[in-house]
């Protein structure tokens, strides 16, 4: 659905972003992650061509960014950073606007409007001035009036920014509701937001794409040996002996509390096998638990932000 | 055309709703109100003595020309008010989406910027000339005092239009330049201040002197309307005035975004 080629955008002398390739599939939810100032804003405005690149192509439903600029543009939607709201005008009178310019048949344009109100959850306020709105609600109104024209494809640029937590749970349940009837690009620097929302991720950092592939292989690979905390009640050194020897297991480290940590060989699950020689032993198998789960994701992250920082130094 | 039409209707509902549009109408009907009197009480002291002088000498009244003692002063005075209220007009125009980011949304919506830039000066040139026509309240009275002809008021409307259309032309290329509303409108006052002073500066030089500068000075256009004479010059002169600022606002709104400013 989206096919972006070497894409290169120089600010002055500045490159914002450099040689950025990556490749979108319908119907598939792409977190484009990286910290403040890699080029999120930059690239997703190519796309959206509001910006023309550098070099490099980029491709939207098979039409051409730069050449095939209108076509592009009536099958995406964007919301950008600071959701374009025009905030002297009612929610209603808003999309209906939106809807206009984005060619929606004029037949159709009342259905559509009501629509996305509906799956934004803005309908009771669709007489309401955008001024008087809260952050949430300005939010959505910026995710409807994306959604308006029905696009294939939904660019979000940070759409959780400034909102509370509450607003950000919503916001983002709202976005996994709409993956499969749209490809979506979404950018943050957040990464429990691309773990939660996404597929698959391209990691961004100072302009160029660091990593690529899906949150599951992501964080499989830079694991490589897996952690796992065990609690065991029975004997100490007998207990670690036996957990060494499992098949798989390369290391144990016992600490207080009966608990054990094994390092596991890459890719290797061994929690079957553990649980089966401590239960087979007598002794009381208390917790068995992965530690790898809660922060891979963002040990991936920095890994690959702060090398490419250091080769790039 | 339909995407015309949408930032058109968008702008003129912008125009009813803003505040300050109203501060520029009432501005711009209570100065032409100052100035409509105080032609009328110059106007009124000048007939008035002339009957007495007649009497006098035992002669008929001179006849008294409506058109040329109050109603061509008073669209002199229209077009400097104009010139000083339309920038506040304008100002809003391009400044403000950018200030608001909808500009972002323009931009990649399946729309052209001839469309959005076309939309945005039709919307602030019926804005305009509802307040000419608020106007007219004025000239109508003149219908009272005398009988005015009706031809040259028609037309000097019309030149008034497309002086105005000049200066909408040049407060929307202004607005492009900026987010900021006020250095939008200052910077078109200034220039528009230029204007003015570049045909008054004409009565102390030479007369070809006077003439270039004459011709430069949308204002100086206005007078051959107001007299009732349609010069096909003049309408030219306005008619390129207003294209050549809309195609430098045109270029500004699609440079601005090859630059990338924010
Ligand atoms: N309009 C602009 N003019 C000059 N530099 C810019 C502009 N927009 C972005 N930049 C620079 O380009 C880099 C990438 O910015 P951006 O794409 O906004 O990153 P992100 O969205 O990931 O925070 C930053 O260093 C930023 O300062
Ligand atoms: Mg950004």
């Amino acid at each position: 659905m989206i096919q972006v080629q070497n894409l290169t955008r120089y600010y002055g002398r500045t490159p914002a972003i450099q040689g950025v390739s990556f490749e979108v599939e319908k119907g598939e939810i792409l977190g484009f992650l990286g910290p403040n100032a890699a080029g999120k804003t930059t690239t997703m405005r190519i796309l959206t061509c509001y910006l023309p690149a550098t070099s490099g192509s980029a491709k939207v439903a098979g039409f051409d960014v730069f050449n095939q600029s209108m076509d592009v543009r009536r099958r995406i939607g964007y919301l950008p950073e600071q959701p374009p709201l025009y905030t002297d005008m009612t929610v209603k009178a808003y999309l209906h606007f939106v809807a206009k310019i984005k060619g929606v048949d004029p037949r159709e344009r009342k259905n559509r409007v009501n629509e996305v109100m509906e799956k934004t959850d803005i309908t009771e306020r669709q007489d309401q001035v955008i001024r008087k709105l809260s952050k949430g609600f300005k939010q959505r109104v910026g995710l409807a009036q994306a959604m308006v024209h029905n696009p294939d494809v939904l660019v979000l640029d940070e759409p959780t920014v400034g909102l509370d937590p509450n607003q950000i749970i919503e916001v983002r349940q709202l976005i996994k509701n709409l993956a499969g009837n749209h490809t979506i690009i979404l950018s943050t620097h957040i990464l429990p937001e691309v773990e939660m929302t996404c597929q698959r991720a391209v990691i961004i950092s100072r302009g160029r794409v660091v990593a690529q592939d899906t949150i599951a292989n992501m964080t499989q690979q830079k694991r490589g040996a897996g952690r796992l905390v065990l609690q065991v009640d029975g004997p100490a050194a007998p207990v670690r002996d036996k957990l060494a020897s499992v098949a798989g297991v390369k290391k144990v480290h016992a600490s207080s509390d009966n608990r054990y940590e094994v390092e596991s060989e890459a890719g290797r699950d061994v929690r079957r096998e553990l649980a089966q020689a401590v239960v087979q032993n007598g002794w009381g198998l208390l917790e068995l638990r992965s530690k790898d789960k809660d922060f891979t994701l963002e040990e991936v992250f920095l890994n690959l932000t702060t090398e490419e920082g250091g080769a790039n130094a | 055309m339909r995407n015309f039409l949408a930032i058109l209707e968008r702008e003129l509902k912008s125009y009813f709703f803003s505040p300050v549009a109203y501060v520029v109408l009432g501005f711009f009907v209570l100065a032409t109100g100052v100035a409509f009197y105080t032609i009328i009480s110059w106007f009124n002291n000048y007939s008035m003595q002339s009957m007495m002088m007649a009497q006098q000498y035992r002669q008929m009244p001179p006849a008294i020309n409506v058109n040329q003692l109050a109603i061509r002063p008073l669209f002199g005075n229209i077009a400097i008010i104009a010139l000083l209220v339309v920038p506040g007009l304008t100002m809003r125009l391009f400044a403000e989406e950018k200030r608001q980011g909808t500009m972002e949304l323009l931009a990649t919506s399946p729309i052209t910027n001839w469309q959005i830039t076309l939309g945005k000066f039709a919307s602030a040139l019926i804005y305009y000339a509802t307040m000419l026509l608020a106007t007219g309240v004025f000239v109508g009275l003149l219908f009272i005092y005398g009988n005015p002809e009706l031809l040259p008021i028609l037309s000097g409307y019309l030149g008034l239009l497309l002086l105005g259309g000049c200066f909408i032309a040049l407060g929307l290329l202004f607005s492009a330049f900026t987010e900021n509303q006020i250095v939008a409108l200052a910077s078109a006052f200034f220039v528009n201040l230029i204007f003015v002073f570049l045909g008054w500066l004409g009565n102390f030089t030479g007369p070809t002197m006077s003439k270039v500068l004459g011709a430069l000075s949308p204002l100086d256009h206005l007078e051959d309307f107001s007299k009732g004479v349609i010069d096909s010059t003049h309408v030219i002169f306005y008619l390129t005035f207003i294209f050549g600022g809309l195609f430098l606002t045109f270029v500004t709104v699609e440079s601005s975004r090859w630059r990338g400013a924010r």
